[in-house]
């Protein structure tokens, strides 16, 4: 293993994140603030409690959980298409780097960029609503998965796409209505039968369920199954990665 | 000396099936530099990125110091730099940063003041805290350089170095290149300006359509330019030279169909009488007979368009 190059990757695109750093965190600090001020406070005085927790902390981990999501994927993809957009790819490609040491340095770096996100946002959300952490251990969890899971995904996404409008598709057309109909700010059980059963395939409830289950010991569905739907949404986006690595596919062709 | 660089039967076809190395067979001496010249997509920059590792190869094997690039990848991109042909570059970073990552990126420790050293020879300590996007395109060209240098590689590829370059850069170019030399580097450099082959190179290629059509000794190419040529034209074609007429300076015209003999203006005697009294008494008829001067541009223009024909 080549860990100084990994380090170098890893903290060339840290350097990246804080150099922005003020953008990087206004933009979802801004929007969970306006999500607490709508849904909490508005919605939230009609509906007051949900399974017994008050509906402006209930949203809190499906808030989260959406930042964590979306900002896995945008960095996951960007770090690496945006080399391969302006053509310094050229110089990972001739170093003495495996594709293993690649995602780790990328991935790593977006994963973490993720975490510190889906942190601020717990620490935003302390100021709005008063949040006890049943499991602190299972929610860390939760979160690491989610954030690896999601950049590795993102990660996907950059070798794939061969343009900016590709970039943006997969995110914005699937993972989105997926993460806003993955029960962020409602419990399922408050839908009707049928929806409730269509919400069985959106694999965005597991991951939320559980991550919800951690803070409140509530759950959708049982925790077993929210931590197989993570681990098996990893171990996808690990083999295809596996199979890009040996193939080369949109990157050594 | 010895072979550093080993290329044999370098192949390579893109998508659609467009060979652009149809079985690039090369050695490349430790310590020289060899220029390769050939006309726009003749796969100069092909055979560079599949030695590098920036495509795979179609077939064929390249080794360097001995290790095959493909199961011994790490030694051998260790032991290669890269200044590519585009000009590549994160626009927002700084030139020092981007020349440290580079080092990191090919798993040397840092070493800054290495790094400080790099950019004193290339003139861009001064500018080693400047975005890259506040360079001019030939700093940002010694930057790719710096780049390149920067885990102190033993094999240098540079794929037109001095395009777009003006011309005192170009000159400090050469004088970097000739800096490596001594330190040992083996440099491998494209150009399209023959006269930059001629001032800095010991060997130079000729590639074209894929294919290497000429390697050879710088001086004795020169000493082929600095030196004519007369076409003795036959009416009817041979097979081969003649015995009396064998001599290191006459060689048969492509076809057979004209005899070519090379001989120095300033010597002397220039052997033409004897070469013609030898012509004829072989009893072979002259349709014509033309003298020229040969320069590299002719060669390379010759070997050129001989292989588009
Ligand atoms: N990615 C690619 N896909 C398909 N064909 C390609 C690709 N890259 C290069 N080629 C083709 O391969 C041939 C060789 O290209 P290459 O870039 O190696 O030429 P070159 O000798 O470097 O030319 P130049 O002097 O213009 O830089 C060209 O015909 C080019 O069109
Ligand atoms: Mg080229």
């Amino acid at each position: 293993m080549n860990w100084t190059a990994i380090k170098s990757i890893y903290v060339f695109e840290m350097t990246r994140f804080f150099r922005t750093f003020l953008q990087s965190l206004i933009s979802p600090v801004l929007s969970t603030s306006l999500y607490f001020v709508v849904f909490g406070a508005a919605i939230g005085s009609r509906i007051n409690e949900v399974e017994g927790v008050s509906y402006a902390a209930f949203i809190v981990p499906g808030l989260i959980m959406l930042s964590v999501m979306t900002q896995g994927i945008s960095n996951g993809s960007f770090g690496i298409y945006f080399p391969k957009f302006i053509g310094t790819i050229y110089e990972l490609l001739s170093a003495p780097v495996n594709f293993l040491e690649i995602v780790l340095g990328y991935v790593g770096a977006a994963a973490t960029k993720a975490m510190f996100i889906g942190t601020i946002i717990l620490i935003t959300a302390f100021f709005f609503v008063d949040i006890t952490i049943l499991h602190p251990a299972a929610m860390v969890l939760f979160l690491v998965l989610t954030c690896v899971s999601f950049s590795l995904f993102g990660f996907i996404i950059g070798i794939w796409a061969k343009n900016f409008e590709q970039l943006q598709l997969v995110p914005l057309l699937i993972v989105t209505p997926l993460v806003f109909l993955g029960g962020s700010f409602y419990s399922i059980s408050m839908l009707p039968p049928v929806w409730q059963a269509i919400s069985m395939f959106n694999p965005v409830v597991y991951l939320i369920s559980g991550f919800r289950w951690a803070f409140f010991g509530i759950a959708d569905v049982p925790i077993g199954v929210s931590l197989l739907a993570i681990a098996g949404f990893t171990g996808l986006c690990l083999l295809v990665i596996g199979w890009i690595f040996r193939t080369g596919w949109r990157i050594r062709e | 000396m010895s072979t550093i660089l080993e290329i044999r039967d370098l192949k390579k076809s893109y998508d659609g099936g467009f060979e652009a190395l149809k079985g690039v067979n090369l050695s490349i001496e430790e310590g020289e530099i060899i220029a390769l010249l050939g006309p726009n997509g003749a796969g100069k920059t092909t055979l560079i990125s599949a030695i590098c590792g920036i495509i795979t190869p179609t077939s064929g094997s390249v080794t360097v110091g001995g290790h095959d690039i493909r199961t011994d990848f790490r030694t051998t991109r260790t032991m290669i730099g890269l200044v590519p042909q585009e000009v590549s570059l994160e626009p927002f970073e700084r030139v020092i940063s981007t020349v440290r990552f580079s080092r990191g990126l090919f798993g040397k420790r840092g070493n800054d003041a290495l790094i400080e050293s790099i950019l004193k020879r290339l003139s861009l300590w001064d500018k080693r805290n400047a975005q890259i996007k506040e360079l001019s395109g030939g700093m940002k060209r010694r930057v790719l350089i710096a780049k390149a240098l920067a885990h102190e590689p033993r094999v240098l590829f540079l794929d037109e170095p001095t395009a777009g370059v003006d011309v005192e850069l170009r000159k400090d170019m050469w004088d970097i290149v000739a800096d490596l030399k001594a330190d040992g580097v083996t440099i491998i450099l494209t150009t399209h300006y023959i006269e930059e082959a001629e001032a800095i190179a010991d060997r130079i290629g000729v590639i074209a359509k894929g294919e290497i059509l000429l390697v050879e000794d710088k001086h004795a190419l020169m000493q082929r330019m600095g030196k004519k040529e007369l076409e003795v034209q036959l009416n009817a074609p041979l097979d081969a030279l003649p015995d009396s007429l064998k001599s290191d300076a006459v060689r048969l015209g492509p076809d057979g169909s004209s005899l070519i003999y090379t001989y120095d203006t300033r010597a002397e005697r220039t052997g033409i009488t004897k070469l013609l009294s030898d012509v004829a008494a072989e009893g072979l008829v002259l349709r014509d007979v033309v003298t020229r001067q040969s320069s590299l541009e002719d060669i390379f223009v010759t070997l050129v368009k001989e292989d588009a024909a």
